[in-house]
Parts: structure tokens; C-alpha cells; sequence
């Protein structure tokens, strides 16, 4: 359990003067659940979407599974194990559910144009694959009912499982999650919880950005807590609850 | 594609095989001239549906798309005619016409990757000027295109001793040279909706449609969109290279002013109308599009003559009125089109509401 999969080192990043990101490290270990909080404008979603390629990184490298990760586009990123979710669910809306998720299988697929055009052997064969795969996976986050509705007429719920299983589509070490309780009620949120448990128990590693810190606590294996593009603090769930750092962030200092 | 139907399918489809084939015979009695109409309304199908992988399928607004059919057309002049004396059969020529044009289609892609909509619009109907005015000015220091003037005495079709400029009578059918090339053509535009639909349900299909839909997303789930949209203009492309191959064999002659933007989007029209996306739309709007301009000049000008006597509005003038008419009721009533993807209907009706 002790296997580091994805260490940070000094990440920055600015955003013109704004330094949304200063000296960022943080280790993630393999099949762990690892929670990322903090106010909102901490640096969060930059975070993520560094980790994932989608901005450029001004300082620092990544390494993911003892090996550098190139940054340099998202489609790297995928194809090296990291996938994601957006806080803002983007579904491809006019695609069905079963087609979303077979989208995701394109970074582990080859067919390529000629293949599609004789529809050959090895293509009908792989293409049966990836349509069997995507429905185990819409059967795993438990909407395999909806498989040929349009994803834009899925309810809020399922449009997020919809978002997981297309990230699992692209067969991750490392599942990243922005917010995936934001806007949910609280069934909904103890359902998502039950599905990220169980990825842990199925050996996957997820990062988990979250606002709802109750989710977090309970949830995450450790947590990190950014402030103002810095880290200031990283451990245990019972340790983080109690560092001073972590609750003037949220809390502010008292008056004198 | 015949697995799964019914026999009532596939009789409509046996019939529709049957009306196509009989179809020149029929319109030779009018006439010649109403094959070759219907020879261009083909091509102008091939060309919708080239432009319908980069439009309907990837979401990528291309106002240039003329130029790849004439980079296919100049492709075949020169290398069929006595400009510099060169004479390669056509099943040469083509796929040769169909991979410069893909090329073409792949370096116009490359610098408008990072645009979208309005703008990508704009750099592509540059692009396709760019090329038509190429077309016109390489004829100094070294004569390449002939200019303006164009190239004349392009070398027909020929297999083996089946010439298709000439007639040839066949068991009491008379065999034109339009009547051929309406076969061929009508052979490769099997080959291309095949090619479409196979494409749509394919890796690549999904992966154009997931970049329409959310680019961002699609590059986080993992598709190499870069590559993905070269791939979507250099098939488009190629598919305006076959096209212009063939209307360069059937002219018989070539000139940059074939090639001008009110083509590009006559082909986007044709598209837009059709509905986007779905393939039997695209036909269809090409069809009614290239078919329309040529049954006005014959209904128009007899029934002016029979009404006043005399020739009131020129049909060419009725023609962009009715087609902008066209245009505007349609976006009114069907804003997907008039046969749309079952995808575009739901999403442009769902937002109406």
C-alpha cells in the first residue's frame, strides 16, 4: 500500500501576475483515496488540470509510476493512466450513454480508417470489444438501464456516473474527480459514495477534489489542503480536521 | 448493410437500384442534355458528402471546400491532357487526384486546429481562394496551370477499348458518353456511402462526433483531437479530389473559374439544407440543389414567354431568389435540415423549447 503511483514536484503555475499555483508537492499512493480541498480559488481545479495536461505547468514535473509524466497534452495524460472528470459536467450531450463510454476506449483502441472502411476482421472484433466493455462499465456505475438514452437526458446523477465510466473507459491507474458531489442531494451523494468505495476495493487510485468536507473526511485515506496556490498541510483525515492552518483557511483567524 | 432488413426493404431497395439504372434511358429521351444535368447533380452528391465528414460529422465549419475539387480537377487535367503531353489512365489519376487533394486538405487543417466557428470559417474561405487564384496566376514564368485560359482537351475515360466520350449500341440500347459516366459515377457514389457509413459507426466516427460535441472533453478522454481533425479535412479533401477528377474527365476542360466561392458554398448549402450530418440528407438536399437551377430554366422561361409574351425576369435572378427563399424557410421550419441526424433534431428542437 505504501507504492508511490504519482509524485508532484514544485508544481507553479501563473496566470498572468496571478500566481495560482507556488511549489506544490504532493504524493499520491497507489490504491489510496487521496482528497484535495480547500477554499474556494485555492488552486484546486488548476492543480487538476495541470495534472491532467489541459494547462501548461510554469514550474515542477510530475511523475507518474516512477516515470516523468509528459504534461504536454491531454490525450498523453489519458493514454498514461490518468483520467478525469470536469466539475462541470461535459458529456458529449447528443451521444448516447453507451457511445459516451465507448468514446473513452479510443485512447486503448487502434482502428484506423482503412480498418473502418473494409470492416475488417480485427476491426469488428475490436469494435465488438469496446461496445461489450462499455456496457460492463455502464452495468459498474450501475446505469446500464439508460445505455440508449441520449447523455443530455440523463438525469444529474447518472450524467455524472455517465462522466465516471467514461474515465474508467480509458482503463486508469489514477481516476481524477472535480466535484463529483457538487449540486447532488444527499442520496444521490451517499450512491457516489458507495461508487468510489468501491473503486478502492476494485484496486483503482482516485484523487477526489471535493467541497462537501464530510464526504472527504470519511471517504479519502489522506487529504491535502491548498490555500492561495500553497499547500499547507497533507496527512490523515483526523489530522488534517485538527491543524490549526487548515481551520483558519476555513474558518479565519479570530478577531484580536 | 442488406443484413437485418425486411423483404419489404429490400424490394424498395431493388426498386430504387432499378429506377436508378433505368434512369438515364428515360432522361435520354428528353434529351442528352438531361444526363449530363444529372451527371453534375452526382458529382455535386460526392462533393456534399466529402464535405459532410468535416461539417456534419467533426463540426468543423470549412468555407473553401472547392478548392480540394479543384486540386483533383487541375490533378487530372494535367495529367490527362496535351498540356504537357502527359496521357495516365484514370484509375491512375484518381486515387493520385484523391491523395493530393487529401494532402491539401491536411495542410489547410493544420493551421486552423486551434480555430473554431466563424473564425475557422474565414481562414478556409481564404484558403479557397488562395487556390482558385494559384489556378489562375501559375501560367508565368513557368506555364503549370495555363492560367485563366484553362486546360482544354482533357483525355476521357477509357477502359480498355470502351471509350466514354464516344457511343457505343449494345443489344438495342443506345450507350452515350454521359450514360457511362453516369454509371461510374454512380458506382463510386455506392463506394462513398458505404465508405460515409462506415465511418460514422467506426472509432474514428465517434471520435469526430465527440470532438463536435465537446472538444475538451473528447481530449480528455483520450483522443488525440490534433490528429483526429487533420484526419476529418484530408478525408473530406479527398473525397473533392475524386470528384474533381471526374468532372475534369466529363468537361473536358478545366478553368479557375469553376472553382469560385459561390461553389464552396452552393456544397454547404446543400449540406445545411440536406441536414447536416445524415448521409441520405446530404443526398437528398444535393440533389434538389443541383436539379433546381436547370428545372427553372426550363419551366420558367416557356411559361414567362406563354404568360407576356416576352421574357420578364432572367431565370438565373429567380434562381438565387428562390434558393435564399429556400434557405430562410428552412432554417425557419427545419433548422436541422430537411432530413436531419436523428443527433442534431433532438438537440435543435430540444433548445427551441
Amino acid at each position: 500500500m505504501t507504492e508511490v503511483l504519482l509524485e508532484a514536484r514544485n508544481i507553479g503555475k501563473k496566470f498572468g501576475g496571478v500566481q495560482a499555483l507556488k511549489d506544490v508537492s504532493l504524493t499520491i499512493r497507489r490504491g489510496e483515496i487521496y482528497g484535495l480541498i480547500g477554499p474556494n480559488g485555492a488552486g484546486k481545479t488548476t492543480l487538476f488540470n495541470v495534472f491532467t495536461g489541459l494547462y501548461p505547468r510554469d514550474d515542477g514535473e510530475v511523475l507518474f509510476g516512477g516515470k516523468a509524466l509528459s504534461l504536454e497534452s491531454p490525450h498523453t495524460v489519458a493514454a498514461a493512466g490518468i483520467a478525469r472528470t470536469f466539475q462541470n459536467i461535459r458529456l458529449f450531450g447528443n451521444m448516447t450513454a453507451r457511445e459516451n463510454v465507448m468514446v473513452g476506449r479510443h485512447v486503448r483502441t487502434r482502428a484506423g480508417v482503412f480498418g473502418a472502411i473494409l470492416r475488417t476482421r480485427a476491426e469488428r472484433a475490436e469494435e465488438a470489444a469496446i461496445r461489450r466493455r462499455a456496457d460492463e462499465l455502464l452495468h459498474y456505475v450501475g446505469i446500464d438501464d439508460r445505455a440508449d438514452a441520449l447523455a443530455r437526458n440523463l438525469s444529474y446523477g447518472d450524467q455524472r456516473r455517465l462522466e465516471i465510466a467514461r474515465a474508467l473507459a480509458t482503463d486508469p491507474q489514477l481516476l481524477a474527480l472535480d466535484e463529483p458531489a457538487a449540486g447532488m442531494n444527499a442520496t444521490e451523494t451517499a450512491g457516489l459514495r458507495q461508487l468510489i468505495e468501491g473503486l478502492r476495493k476494485d484496486g483503482l487510485t482516485v484523487l477526489l477534489i471535493e467541497h462537501d468536507v464530510k464526504l472527504v473526511m470519511g471517504l479519502c485515506d489522506r487529504v491535502a489542503v491548498l490555500e492561495y496556490g500553497e499547500k499547507i498541510a497533507e496527512d490523515v483525515p483526523e489530522v488534517v480536521r485538527g491543524n490549526p492552518k487548515v481551520i483558519e483557511a476555513y474558518l479565519g483567524t479570530s478577531a484580536h | 448493410m442488406l443484413a437485418g432488413m425486411s423483404a419489404k426493404e429490400k424490394a424498395g431497395l431493388a426498386a430504387i437500384a432499378l429506377a436508378l439504372i433505368a434512369l438515364p434511358f428515360v432522361l435520354a429521351m428528353a434529351g442528352t442534355a438531361w444526363v449530363r444535368i444529372t451527371n453534375f447533380a452526382v458529382l455535386f452528391v460526392l462533393l456534399s458528402l466529402g464535405l459532410n465528414i468535416v461539417v456534419g460529422f467533426a463540426g468543423l465549419l470549412d468555407l473553401g471546400y472547392v478548392a480540394f475539387f479543384a486540386v483533383g480537377a487541375y490533378v487530372y487535367a494535367l495529367l490527362a491532357s496535351p498540356h504537357f503531353g502527359l496521357h495516365l489512365p484514370f484509375w491512375i489519376i484518381l486515387p493520385i487526384g484523391a491523395a493530393v487533394a487529401g494532402i491539401a486538405g491536411a495542410v489547410l487543417g493544420a493551421p486552423t486546429l486551434r480555430l473554431r466557428g466563424d473564425y475557422l470559417a474565414i481562414v478556409t474561405l481564404g484558403f479557397g481562394e488562395i487556390v482558385r487564384i494559384f489556378m489562375n496566376n501559375l501560367s508565368t514564368p513557368v506555364n503549370i496551370t495555363n492560367g485563366p485560359k484553362g486546360i482544354n482537351r482533357i483525355d476521357p475515360f477509357q477502359i480498355g477499348p470502351l471509350n466514354f466520350s464516344a457511343s457505343d449500341s449494345l443489344g438495342g440500347l443506345i450507350f452515350s458518353g454521359p450514360i457511362k459516366y453516369y454509371y461510374f459515377l454512380l458506382l463510386v457514389l455506392l463506394a462513398v456511402i458505404v465508405i460515409n457509413r462506415r465511418l460514422q459507426d467506426s472509432r474514428i466516427g465517434r471520435a469526430w462526433v465527440a470532438i463536435r460535441e465537446d472538444e475538451i472533453a473528447a481530449k480528455a478522454a483520450g483522443i488525440n483531437t490534433r490528429n483526429i481533425k487533420l484526419l476529418a479535412f484530408a478525408m473530406g479533401a479527398s473525397f473533392g479530389g475524386i470528384a474533381g477528377g471526374m468532372f475534369a474527365a466529363i468537361q473536358g476542360f478545366v478553368s479557375p473559374e469553376s472553382f469560385i466561392l459561390n461553389e464552396s458554398i452552393m456544397i454547404l448549402a446543400m449540406v445545411v439544407l440536406g441536414g447536416m450530418g445524415n448521409i441520405w440528407g446530404v443526398i437528398a438536399g444535393a440533389v434538389l440543389l443541383s436539379f433546381m437551377p436547370e428545372l427553372l430554366r426550363y419551366t420558367v422561361e416557356p411559361a414567362q414567354k406563354m404568360l407576356f409574351g416576352k421574357m420578364l425576369v432572367d431565370p438565373e435572378v429567380l434562381r438565387m431568389l428562390i434558393f435564399g427563399f429556400a434557405l430562410v424557410l428552412t432554417m425557419r421550419f427545419r433548422p436541422a435540415g430537411l432530413w436531419p441526424e436523428t443527433r442534431h433534431k433532438r438537440e435543435l428542437i430540444e433548445n427551441r423549447s
